[in-house]
Protein backbone atom coordinates (compact mmCIF):
# COMPACT_ATOMS: atom_id res chain seq x y z
CA UNK A 1 0.00 0.00 0.00
CA UNK A 2 1.23 3.51 -0.64
CA UNK A 3 2.27 5.21 2.62
CA UNK A 4 1.13 8.62 1.01
CA UNK A 5 -2.54 8.81 0.53
CA UNK A 6 -2.40 12.20 -1.22
CA UNK A 7 0.00 13.11 -3.87
CA UNK A 8 0.38 16.55 -5.23
CA UNK A 9 2.51 16.49 -8.34
CA UNK A 10 4.53 18.86 -10.07
CA UNK A 11 0.95 20.91 -9.87
CA UNK A 12 0.31 24.00 -11.25
CA UNK A 13 -3.01 26.11 -11.24
CA UNK A 14 -4.01 29.37 -12.89
CA UNK A 15 -7.22 31.14 -13.62
CA UNK A 16 -7.62 34.49 -15.65
CA UNK A 17 -4.27 34.60 -16.51
CA UNK A 18 -2.63 34.42 -13.04
CA UNK A 19 -0.53 31.69 -12.57
CA UNK A 20 -1.63 30.80 -8.38
CA UNK A 21 0.65 27.66 -8.32
CA UNK A 22 3.74 26.82 -10.51
CA UNK A 23 4.99 23.38 -10.41
CA UNK A 24 3.69 22.26 -6.48
CA UNK A 25 4.78 19.27 -5.07
CA UNK A 26 3.60 17.73 -1.46
CA UNK A 27 2.66 14.53 0.14
CA UNK A 28 0.11 13.65 2.90
CA UNK A 29 1.59 10.15 4.79
CA UNK A 30 -1.52 8.02 6.15
CA UNK A 31 -2.55 8.67 9.21
CA UNK A 32 -0.74 11.88 9.79
CA UNK A 33 -1.91 15.63 10.06
CA UNK A 34 -0.48 17.77 7.83
CA UNK A 35 -1.16 21.58 7.26
CA UNK A 36 -0.58 24.28 4.41
CA UNK A 37 0.56 27.31 5.68
CA UNK A 38 0.76 30.81 4.13
CA UNK A 39 -1.00 34.15 3.88
CA UNK A 40 -4.12 34.99 2.89
CA UNK A 41 -4.68 34.67 -1.12
CA UNK A 42 -1.60 32.32 -1.82
CA UNK A 43 -3.90 29.07 -2.86
CA UNK A 44 -4.52 27.14 0.30
CA UNK A 45 -8.05 26.47 -0.33
CA UNK A 46 -7.91 26.36 -4.18
CA UNK A 47 -5.01 23.41 -2.99
CA UNK A 48 -8.11 21.74 -0.77
CA UNK A 49 -10.59 21.92 -4.41
CA UNK A 50 -7.60 20.57 -6.43
CA UNK A 51 -7.84 17.36 -4.33
CA UNK A 52 -11.26 17.44 -3.88
CA UNK A 53 -11.56 17.65 -7.53
CA UNK A 54 -13.54 20.82 -7.67
CA UNK A 55 -11.26 21.96 -10.20
CA UNK A 56 -9.33 20.55 -12.75
CA UNK A 57 -5.06 21.89 -12.60
CA UNK A 58 -3.50 23.40 -15.44
CA UNK A 59 -0.45 21.34 -15.64
CA UNK A 60 0.79 18.27 -13.14
CA UNK A 61 -1.72 16.18 -11.14
CA UNK A 62 -3.49 15.36 -7.93
CA UNK A 63 -3.30 11.63 -6.75
CA UNK A 64 -5.61 10.35 -4.37
CA UNK A 65 -5.55 6.97 -3.39
CA UNK A 66 -3.42 6.10 -6.13
CA UNK A 67 -6.10 7.43 -8.98
CA UNK A 68 -5.70 10.80 -10.74
CA UNK A 69 -8.03 12.84 -9.31
CA UNK A 70 -9.00 14.81 -12.64
CA UNK A 71 -8.73 12.23 -14.90
CA UNK A 72 -11.59 10.58 -13.38
CA UNK A 73 -15.27 11.02 -14.89
CA UNK A 74 -18.11 12.39 -12.43
CA UNK A 75 -18.83 9.04 -10.75
CA UNK A 76 -15.17 8.65 -10.39
CA UNK A 77 -14.59 12.02 -8.50
CA UNK A 78 -17.68 11.26 -6.39
CA UNK A 79 -16.24 7.83 -5.19
CA UNK A 80 -13.26 9.21 -4.29
CA UNK A 81 -14.90 11.75 -2.21
CA UNK A 82 -16.74 9.55 -0.49
CA UNK A 83 -13.00 8.79 0.98
CA UNK A 84 -13.40 12.45 2.22
CA UNK A 85 -14.41 14.40 4.60
CA UNK A 86 -14.17 18.75 4.64
CA UNK A 87 -14.76 21.25 6.86
CA UNK A 88 -15.79 24.45 5.17
CA UNK A 89 -14.15 27.70 6.89
CA UNK A 90 -17.32 29.16 8.14
CA UNK A 91 -19.18 25.42 8.55
CA UNK A 92 -21.33 25.52 5.39
CA UNK A 93 -24.43 23.91 7.48
CA UNK A 94 -27.41 23.67 5.51
CA UNK A 95 -29.73 26.33 6.94
CA UNK A 96 -32.55 24.51 6.30
CA UNK A 97 -31.97 21.62 8.62
CA UNK A 98 -31.75 21.28 12.21
CA UNK A 99 -28.02 20.17 13.30
CA UNK A 100 -29.31 16.48 13.81
CA UNK A 101 -30.39 16.66 9.66
CA UNK A 102 -27.02 18.70 9.09
CA UNK A 103 -25.05 15.40 10.24
CA UNK A 104 -27.04 12.65 9.18
CA UNK A 105 -27.22 14.55 5.63
CA UNK A 106 -24.71 12.08 4.13
CA UNK A 107 -25.44 9.10 5.96
CA UNK A 108 -29.13 9.49 4.51
CA UNK A 109 -27.90 10.90 0.91
CA UNK A 110 -25.07 8.17 0.31
CA UNK A 111 -26.01 5.23 2.62
CA UNK A 112 -29.21 2.67 2.71
CA UNK A 113 -28.86 2.47 6.98
CA UNK A 114 -32.08 2.03 8.35
CA UNK A 115 -33.12 5.87 10.41
CA UNK A 116 -32.69 3.87 13.30
CA UNK A 117 -29.20 3.22 13.20
CA UNK A 118 -28.29 6.53 11.28
CA UNK A 119 -29.90 8.12 14.31
CA UNK A 120 -27.82 6.15 17.13
CA UNK A 121 -25.00 6.89 14.73
CA UNK A 122 -25.40 11.31 14.36
CA UNK A 123 -26.31 10.83 18.59
CA UNK A 124 -22.52 8.78 18.87
CA UNK A 125 -20.68 11.91 16.19
CA UNK A 126 -22.62 14.66 17.92
CA UNK A 127 -21.21 12.73 21.20
CA UNK A 128 -17.65 12.97 19.72
CA UNK A 129 -17.79 16.85 19.18
CA UNK A 130 -19.95 17.37 22.75
CA UNK A 131 -22.80 18.90 21.31
CA UNK A 132 -25.34 15.77 21.34
CA UNK A 133 -27.55 18.15 23.66
CA UNK A 134 -27.93 20.79 20.50
CA UNK A 135 -28.86 18.11 18.15
CA UNK A 136 -32.70 19.66 17.71
CA UNK A 137 -31.28 23.30 17.12
CA UNK A 138 -30.88 24.86 13.81
CA UNK A 139 -27.53 26.59 12.59
CA UNK A 140 -28.39 30.23 13.06
CA UNK A 141 -29.02 29.19 16.85
CA UNK A 142 -25.37 27.74 17.15
CA UNK A 143 -22.04 30.26 17.67
CA UNK A 144 -19.66 30.29 15.43
CA UNK A 145 -17.54 27.55 17.60
CA UNK A 146 -20.44 25.24 17.54
CA UNK A 147 -21.45 25.75 13.94
CA UNK A 148 -17.62 24.67 13.59
CA UNK A 149 -18.22 21.64 15.44
CA UNK A 150 -21.48 20.66 13.99
CA UNK A 151 -19.47 20.98 10.38
CA UNK A 152 -16.85 18.53 12.04
CA UNK A 153 -19.39 15.78 12.94
CA UNK A 154 -21.10 16.18 9.55
CA UNK A 155 -16.89 15.69 7.81
CA UNK A 156 -16.77 12.77 9.76
CA UNK A 157 -20.12 11.44 9.87
CA UNK A 158 -18.64 8.51 7.13
CA UNK A 159 -15.49 7.85 8.74
CA UNK A 160 -13.60 9.28 5.66
CA UNK A 161 -10.11 8.14 5.02
CA UNK A 162 -9.00 12.32 4.19
CA UNK A 163 -10.32 15.13 6.39
CA UNK A 164 -9.87 18.51 4.87
CA UNK A 165 -9.79 21.67 6.83
CA UNK A 166 -9.97 24.46 5.43
CA UNK A 167 -9.19 27.43 7.56
CA UNK A 168 -10.69 25.95 11.07
CA UNK A 169 -9.69 28.30 13.55
CA UNK A 170 -10.79 31.50 11.61
CA UNK A 171 -13.17 33.61 13.80
CA UNK A 172 -12.81 31.49 16.99
CA UNK A 173 -13.02 32.86 20.13
CA UNK A 174 -9.89 30.76 22.42
CA UNK A 175 -11.75 28.19 24.22
CA UNK A 176 -13.97 27.36 20.71
CA UNK A 177 -10.23 27.75 19.05
CA UNK A 178 -9.03 24.69 22.17
CA UNK A 179 -11.82 22.35 21.27
CA UNK A 180 -11.41 22.63 17.97
CA UNK A 181 -7.62 22.38 17.77
CA UNK A 182 -8.02 19.30 19.98
CA UNK A 183 -11.07 17.66 18.37
CA UNK A 184 -8.97 17.49 15.05
CA UNK A 185 -6.14 15.74 16.44
CA UNK A 186 -8.51 13.36 18.48
CA UNK A 187 -10.42 12.52 15.38
CA UNK A 188 -7.74 11.94 13.50
CA UNK A 189 -6.25 9.30 15.54
CA UNK A 190 -9.14 7.83 16.74
CA UNK A 191 -10.19 7.33 12.78
CA UNK A 192 -7.23 6.12 11.69
CA UNK A 193 -7.87 9.63 9.27
CA UNK A 194 -5.42 11.91 7.57
CA UNK A 195 -5.90 15.38 8.06
CA UNK A 196 -5.08 18.16 5.64
CA UNK A 197 -5.18 21.54 7.26
CA UNK A 198 -5.38 24.70 5.23
CA UNK A 199 -4.48 27.56 8.37
CA UNK A 200 -2.38 30.94 8.68
CA UNK A 201 -2.85 30.59 12.69
CA UNK A 202 0.19 29.28 13.63
CA UNK A 203 -0.04 28.77 17.14
CA UNK A 204 -2.91 26.26 16.93
CA UNK A 205 -1.43 24.27 13.44
CA UNK A 206 1.81 23.87 14.99
CA UNK A 207 0.49 22.51 18.01
CA UNK A 208 -1.47 19.53 16.20
CA UNK A 209 0.31 19.23 12.85
CA UNK A 210 2.81 16.41 12.63
CA UNK A 211 4.43 18.44 9.01
CA UNK A 212 4.01 21.62 7.61
CA UNK A 213 4.02 23.28 3.81
CA UNK A 214 4.32 26.81 3.83
CA UNK A 215 3.12 28.36 0.53
CA UNK A 216 4.06 31.23 -1.17
CA UNK A 217 3.84 32.97 -4.89
CA UNK A 218 2.16 29.95 -5.76
CA UNK A 219 5.54 27.55 -4.95
CA UNK A 220 6.41 25.53 -1.25
CA UNK A 221 9.05 28.09 0.18
CA UNK A 222 9.47 26.03 3.30
CA UNK A 223 8.36 22.34 4.66
CA UNK A 224 9.25 20.26 7.80
CA UNK A 225 7.88 19.37 11.07
CA UNK A 226 6.65 22.54 13.24
CA UNK A 227 9.90 22.22 15.57
CA UNK A 228 11.88 22.56 12.76
CA UNK A 229 9.89 25.18 11.17
CA UNK A 230 10.16 27.56 14.49
CA UNK A 231 14.23 27.60 14.31
CA UNK A 232 13.89 28.38 10.63
CA UNK A 233 16.38 30.90 9.50
CA UNK A 234 14.10 31.44 6.25
CA UNK A 235 13.07 34.91 6.07
CA UNK A 236 9.57 34.27 5.42
CA UNK A 237 9.09 31.37 8.04
CA UNK A 238 10.71 33.57 10.58
CA UNK A 239 8.56 36.22 9.58
CA UNK A 240 5.17 34.42 8.79
CA UNK A 241 5.56 32.17 12.06
CA UNK A 242 7.07 35.42 14.34
CA UNK A 243 3.82 37.61 13.03
CA UNK A 244 6.66 40.03 11.99
CA UNK A 245 5.37 43.18 10.22
CA UNK A 246 7.95 43.77 7.30
CA UNK A 247 10.30 41.48 5.92
CA UNK A 248 9.73 39.69 2.95
CA UNK A 249 6.03 40.06 2.63
CA UNK A 250 6.18 44.04 2.47
CA UNK A 251 4.02 45.97 4.83
CA UNK A 252 2.94 48.43 2.04
CA UNK A 253 1.38 47.42 -1.13
CA UNK A 254 3.68 48.66 -4.08
CA UNK A 255 3.06 52.27 -4.58
CA UNK A 256 4.82 55.50 -5.90
CA UNK A 257 7.10 56.98 -4.31
CA UNK A 258 5.02 58.53 -0.97
CA UNK A 259 6.46 62.05 -1.12
CA UNK A 260 6.14 62.35 -4.59
CA UNK A 261 2.68 61.29 -4.43
CA UNK A 262 2.12 63.85 -1.21
CA UNK A 263 3.51 66.68 -3.51
CA UNK A 264 0.91 65.96 -6.05
CA UNK A 265 3.86 64.06 -8.39
CA UNK A 266 3.99 61.12 -10.71
CA UNK A 267 0.19 60.62 -9.19
CA UNK A 268 -0.66 58.31 -12.08
CA UNK A 269 2.33 56.45 -12.18
CA UNK A 270 1.72 54.01 -9.17
CA UNK A 271 4.50 51.04 -9.74
CA UNK A 272 2.77 47.77 -11.30
CA UNK A 273 5.18 45.66 -9.56
CA UNK A 274 3.68 42.84 -7.70
CA UNK A 275 4.35 41.70 -4.06
CA UNK A 276 6.92 39.03 -3.70
CA UNK A 277 9.26 36.95 -0.97
CA UNK A 278 12.90 38.90 -2.65
CA UNK A 279 11.14 41.94 -2.92
CA UNK A 280 11.02 44.59 -0.18
CA UNK A 281 8.37 47.21 -0.30
CA UNK A 282 8.90 50.43 -2.34
CA UNK A 283 7.73 52.91 -0.85
CA UNK A 284 10.03 55.36 1.00
CA UNK B 1 -4.97 62.88 -33.91
CA UNK B 2 -8.75 63.22 -33.63
CA UNK B 3 -8.84 60.73 -36.53
CA UNK B 4 -7.10 58.55 -34.22
CA UNK B 5 -9.19 59.86 -31.24
CA UNK B 6 -12.48 58.38 -32.51
CA UNK B 7 -10.77 55.12 -34.08
CA UNK B 8 -10.12 54.57 -30.50
CA UNK B 9 -13.39 55.38 -29.24
CA UNK B 10 -15.02 53.14 -31.82
CA UNK B 11 -13.07 50.30 -31.42
CA UNK B 12 -14.12 50.32 -27.68
CA UNK B 13 -17.55 50.63 -28.30
CA UNK B 14 -17.53 47.94 -30.36
CA UNK B 15 -15.30 45.56 -27.96
CA UNK B 16 -18.34 46.30 -25.56
CA UNK B 17 -21.02 45.54 -27.44
CA UNK B 18 -18.92 42.01 -28.36
CA UNK B 19 -18.24 41.40 -25.02
CA UNK B 20 -21.96 42.01 -23.65
CA UNK B 21 -23.29 39.75 -26.62
CA UNK B 22 -20.99 37.08 -26.12
CA UNK B 23 -21.70 37.22 -21.98
CA UNK B 24 -25.54 36.70 -23.13
CA UNK B 25 -24.48 34.13 -25.48
CA UNK B 26 -22.87 32.50 -22.65
CA UNK B 27 -24.95 32.64 -20.09
CA UNK B 28 -27.76 31.29 -22.53
CA UNK B 29 -25.63 28.38 -23.41
CA UNK B 30 -25.34 27.90 -19.73
CA UNK B 31 -28.42 28.00 -18.63
CA UNK B 32 -29.75 25.80 -21.25
CA UNK B 33 -26.73 23.18 -19.93
CA UNK B 34 -28.58 23.48 -16.48
CA UNK B 35 -32.03 22.96 -17.78
CA UNK B 36 -30.76 19.33 -19.79
CA UNK B 37 -28.90 18.64 -16.11
CA UNK B 38 -31.76 19.22 -14.40
CA UNK B 39 -34.11 16.98 -16.57
CA UNK B 40 -31.35 14.09 -16.18
CA UNK B 41 -31.25 14.44 -12.88
CA UNK B 42 -34.76 14.79 -12.37
CA UNK B 43 -35.03 10.88 -12.14
CA UNK B 44 -33.15 11.16 -8.47
CA UNK B 45 -35.54 13.61 -7.24
CA UNK B 46 -38.25 11.53 -8.31
CA UNK B 47 -37.42 9.00 -6.22
CA UNK B 48 -37.38 11.69 -3.00
CA UNK B 49 -40.37 13.24 -3.72
CA UNK B 50 -40.65 14.38 -0.15
CA UNK B 51 -38.07 17.08 -1.53
CA UNK B 52 -40.59 18.11 -4.25
CA UNK B 53 -43.18 18.09 -1.92
CA UNK B 54 -41.87 20.72 0.18
CA UNK B 55 -40.76 22.81 -2.47
CA UNK B 56 -44.51 23.08 -3.53
CA UNK B 57 -45.11 24.33 -0.48
CA UNK B 58 -42.42 27.02 -0.54
CA UNK B 59 -43.65 27.84 -3.81
CA UNK B 60 -47.20 27.04 -4.41
CA UNK B 61 -48.61 27.58 -0.99
CA UNK B 62 -46.72 30.26 -0.01
CA UNK B 63 -48.17 32.20 -3.30
CA UNK B 64 -51.71 31.59 -2.73
CA UNK B 65 -52.23 35.04 -0.81
CA UNK B 66 -51.23 36.64 -3.35
CA UNK B 67 -52.25 35.25 -5.93
CA UNK B 68 -55.99 34.70 -4.82
CA UNK B 69 -56.17 38.32 -3.67
CA UNK B 70 -54.92 39.80 -7.23
CA UNK B 71 -57.58 37.42 -9.16
CA UNK B 72 -59.90 39.03 -7.11
CA UNK B 73 -59.00 42.42 -7.54
CA UNK B 74 -58.53 41.72 -11.17
CA UNK B 75 -61.27 39.75 -12.00
CA UNK B 76 -63.66 43.07 -10.19
CA UNK B 77 -61.85 45.24 -12.19
CA UNK B 78 -62.85 43.48 -15.41
CA UNK B 79 -66.48 43.16 -14.37
CA UNK B 80 -66.38 46.69 -14.05
CA UNK B 81 -64.88 47.81 -17.46
CA UNK B 82 -66.32 45.36 -19.20
CA UNK B 83 -70.21 46.03 -18.27
CA UNK B 84 -68.69 50.14 -18.95
CA UNK B 85 -68.30 49.09 -22.62
CA UNK B 86 -70.82 46.34 -23.38
CA UNK B 87 -73.42 47.87 -21.45
CA UNK B 88 -72.91 50.88 -24.77
CA UNK B 89 -74.07 47.97 -27.27
CA UNK B 90 -76.99 46.57 -24.96
CA UNK B 91 -75.09 43.26 -24.34
CA UNK B 92 -74.15 43.74 -20.76
CA UNK B 93 -75.41 40.05 -20.22
CA UNK B 94 -71.87 39.13 -21.90
CA UNK B 95 -70.24 40.03 -18.96
CA UNK B 96 -69.44 36.59 -17.12
CA UNK B 97 -67.78 35.46 -21.22
CA UNK B 98 -65.50 38.68 -21.30
CA UNK B 99 -64.38 37.79 -17.47
CA UNK B 100 -64.00 34.04 -17.92
CA UNK B 101 -61.99 34.52 -21.41
CA UNK B 102 -60.12 37.05 -20.32
CA UNK B 103 -58.69 35.19 -17.58
CA UNK B 104 -58.87 31.88 -18.87
CA UNK B 105 -56.90 32.40 -21.90
CA UNK B 106 -54.62 35.26 -21.03
CA UNK B 107 -54.69 37.40 -17.77
CA UNK B 108 -54.84 33.85 -15.41
CA UNK B 109 -51.71 32.66 -16.83
CA UNK B 110 -49.89 35.68 -17.55
CA UNK B 111 -50.63 37.41 -14.33
CA UNK B 112 -49.53 34.49 -11.86
CA UNK B 113 -46.51 34.00 -13.72
CA UNK B 114 -45.56 37.57 -13.44
CA UNK B 115 -46.35 37.09 -9.64
CA UNK B 116 -44.96 33.94 -9.33
CA UNK B 117 -41.67 35.50 -10.67
CA UNK B 118 -41.78 37.97 -7.98
CA UNK B 119 -42.65 36.09 -4.98
CA UNK B 120 -41.54 32.60 -5.60
CA UNK B 121 -38.75 33.12 -8.32
CA UNK B 122 -36.98 35.91 -6.02
CA UNK B 123 -36.91 33.65 -3.26
CA UNK B 124 -35.58 30.87 -4.92
CA UNK B 125 -32.68 32.56 -6.50
CA UNK B 126 -31.87 34.49 -2.99
CA UNK B 127 -31.83 30.88 -1.82
CA UNK B 128 -29.65 29.39 -4.16
CA UNK B 129 -27.52 31.94 -4.42
CA UNK B 130 -27.41 32.36 -0.58
CA UNK B 131 -26.67 28.90 -0.31
CA UNK B 132 -23.45 28.84 -2.80
CA UNK B 133 -22.32 32.19 -1.17
CA UNK B 134 -22.09 30.17 2.16
CA UNK B 135 -20.76 27.26 0.70
CA UNK B 136 -23.31 24.87 1.09
CA UNK B 137 -23.25 24.00 -2.31
CA UNK B 138 -19.96 23.07 -2.06
CA UNK B 139 -19.72 21.33 0.99
CA UNK B 140 -23.04 19.18 -0.93
CA UNK B 141 -20.27 18.70 -3.70
CA UNK B 142 -17.30 17.38 -1.30
CA UNK B 143 -20.02 14.97 0.34
CA UNK B 144 -20.34 13.38 -3.19
CA UNK B 145 -23.81 14.60 -3.35
CA UNK B 146 -25.20 16.19 -6.32
CA UNK B 147 -26.50 19.74 -5.72
CA UNK B 148 -28.48 19.74 -9.16
CA UNK B 149 -30.62 16.23 -8.11
CA UNK B 150 -30.70 17.40 -4.66
CA UNK B 151 -31.24 21.44 -4.68
CA UNK B 152 -32.08 22.46 -8.41
CA UNK B 153 -34.59 19.28 -9.52
CA UNK B 154 -36.66 19.34 -6.85
CA UNK B 155 -37.00 23.18 -6.94
CA UNK B 156 -37.87 22.71 -10.64
CA UNK B 157 -40.90 20.60 -10.56
CA UNK B 158 -42.60 22.31 -7.44
CA UNK B 159 -42.59 25.07 -9.45
CA UNK B 160 -43.63 23.72 -12.91
CA UNK B 161 -46.24 21.86 -11.27
CA UNK B 162 -47.56 24.56 -8.74
CA UNK B 163 -47.66 27.25 -11.69
CA UNK B 164 -50.64 25.82 -13.79
CA UNK B 165 -52.49 25.28 -10.40
CA UNK B 166 -51.82 28.83 -9.46
CA UNK B 167 -53.25 30.12 -13.21
CA UNK B 168 -56.27 27.75 -12.34
CA UNK B 169 -57.09 29.30 -8.63
CA UNK B 170 -55.91 32.51 -10.31
CA UNK B 171 -59.18 32.47 -13.34
CA UNK B 172 -61.82 30.39 -10.73
CA UNK B 173 -61.14 33.30 -7.94
CA UNK B 174 -61.03 36.04 -11.02
CA UNK B 175 -64.07 34.79 -11.95
CA UNK B 176 -65.72 34.77 -8.65
CA UNK B 177 -64.56 38.49 -7.91
CA UNK B 178 -66.11 39.21 -11.48
CA UNK B 179 -69.84 37.37 -10.53
CA UNK B 180 -69.72 39.61 -7.32
CA UNK B 181 -69.30 42.76 -9.14
CA UNK B 182 -71.35 41.82 -11.76
CA UNK B 183 -74.27 40.59 -10.43
CA UNK B 184 -75.32 41.81 -6.73
CA UNK B 185 -73.39 44.87 -7.57
CA UNK B 186 -74.35 45.96 -10.59
CA UNK B 187 -77.05 44.00 -11.45
CA UNK B 188 -76.37 41.41 -14.18
CA UNK B 189 -79.00 39.07 -14.22
CA UNK B 190 -77.49 35.55 -12.57
CA UNK B 191 -78.37 33.29 -15.29
CA UNK B 192 -77.54 34.80 -17.76
CA UNK B 193 -73.66 35.45 -16.36
CA UNK B 194 -73.50 31.85 -16.04
CA UNK B 195 -75.25 30.09 -18.89
CA UNK B 196 -73.09 32.91 -21.61
CA UNK B 197 -69.55 31.75 -20.29
CA UNK B 198 -70.74 27.85 -19.77
CA UNK B 199 -72.10 28.24 -23.93
CA UNK B 200 -68.82 30.37 -24.61
CA UNK B 201 -65.85 28.72 -23.15
CA UNK B 202 -64.19 25.68 -24.96
CA UNK B 203 -63.00 23.84 -22.76
CA UNK B 204 -59.59 22.73 -25.20
CA UNK B 205 -59.38 25.86 -27.08
CA UNK B 206 -59.56 28.40 -23.76
CA UNK B 207 -59.15 26.79 -20.67
CA UNK B 208 -56.84 23.61 -21.93
CA UNK B 209 -54.69 26.33 -23.99
CA UNK B 210 -54.45 28.66 -21.22
CA UNK B 211 -53.00 25.90 -18.79
CA UNK B 212 -50.17 24.59 -21.58
CA UNK B 213 -49.44 28.54 -21.54
CA UNK B 214 -49.43 27.93 -17.74
CA UNK B 215 -47.22 25.31 -17.78
CA UNK B 216 -44.60 26.93 -20.04
CA UNK B 217 -44.29 29.55 -17.70
CA UNK B 218 -43.75 27.67 -15.48
CA UNK B 219 -41.07 26.01 -17.23
CA UNK B 220 -39.49 29.31 -18.27
CA UNK B 221 -40.03 31.60 -14.57
CA UNK B 222 -38.58 28.66 -12.44
CA UNK B 223 -35.64 27.95 -14.22
CA UNK B 224 -34.73 31.31 -14.62
CA UNK B 225 -34.60 31.49 -10.89
CA UNK B 226 -32.69 28.86 -10.52
CA UNK B 227 -29.96 29.72 -13.28
CA UNK B 228 -29.46 33.19 -11.63
CA UNK B 229 -29.42 31.70 -8.02
CA UNK B 230 -26.64 28.79 -9.18
CA UNK B 231 -25.18 31.37 -11.44
CA UNK B 232 -25.11 34.31 -9.01
CA UNK B 233 -21.54 35.70 -8.12
CA UNK B 234 -20.99 34.32 -4.35
CA UNK B 235 -21.49 37.99 -2.52
CA UNK B 236 -24.40 39.86 -1.43
CA UNK B 237 -24.14 42.13 -4.23
CA UNK B 238 -24.15 39.19 -6.77
CA UNK B 239 -27.01 37.82 -5.27
CA UNK B 240 -29.05 41.21 -5.03
CA UNK B 241 -28.31 41.33 -8.72
CA UNK B 242 -29.26 37.93 -9.35
CA UNK B 243 -32.77 38.36 -7.96
CA UNK B 244 -33.68 41.36 -9.45
CA UNK B 245 -32.51 40.25 -13.18
CA UNK B 246 -34.99 37.07 -12.13
CA UNK B 247 -37.93 39.62 -11.84
CA UNK B 248 -36.63 41.67 -15.26
CA UNK B 249 -35.77 38.60 -17.12
CA UNK B 250 -38.41 35.88 -16.38
CA UNK B 251 -41.46 39.26 -16.60
CA UNK B 252 -40.03 39.47 -20.25
CA UNK B 253 -40.17 35.90 -20.96
CA UNK B 254 -43.20 35.49 -20.00
CA UNK B 255 -44.66 38.36 -22.37
CA UNK B 256 -42.90 37.42 -25.24
CA UNK B 257 -43.88 33.68 -24.60
CA UNK B 258 -47.36 34.48 -24.15
CA UNK B 259 -46.87 36.34 -27.85
CA UNK B 260 -45.86 33.16 -28.93
CA UNK B 261 -48.41 30.63 -27.58
CA UNK B 262 -50.74 32.94 -28.45
CA UNK B 263 -49.94 33.11 -32.08
CA UNK B 264 -49.76 29.51 -32.33
CA UNK B 265 -52.53 28.45 -30.63
CA UNK B 266 -54.49 31.02 -33.05
CA UNK B 267 -53.64 29.82 -35.95
CA UNK B 268 -53.77 26.24 -34.58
Amino acid sequence: MNPNIVEIDNLSFGYKGRLLHKGINMVFPRGKVVAIMGGSGSGKTTLLRLIGGQIKPSKGEVRVDGEVVHQQDRDGIYKLRRKMGMLFQHGALFTDLSVFDNVAFPMRELTDLPESMIRDLVLMKLNAVGLRGAYHLTPPELSGGMARRVALARAVALDPNIIMYDEPFAGLDPISMGVICDLIRSLNDALGATSIIVSHDVKETFLIADYVYFVADGEVVAEGTPHDLMQSTLPFVHQFVHGEKDGPVPFHYPAANYQAELLGQNSAKHSQAKPGLTKNSQAK
Amino acid sequence: MIKSKLLNSLTRTLRGIGSRMTERVWRLGAGARLFFLTLVYSGESFKRFHLTLREIYFTGVMSLLIIVVSAFFVGMVLALQGYNTLQKYGSSEAIGVLVALSLVRELGPVVTALLFAGRAGTAITAEIGLMKTTEQLSAMEMMAVNPIARVIAPRFWAGVISMPILATLFSMVGILGGYIVAVPLIGVDDGAFWSQMQANVDFRLDIVNGLIKSIVFGVACTMIALFEGFDAPPTAEGVSRATTRTVVISSLTVLALDFVLTSFMLVI
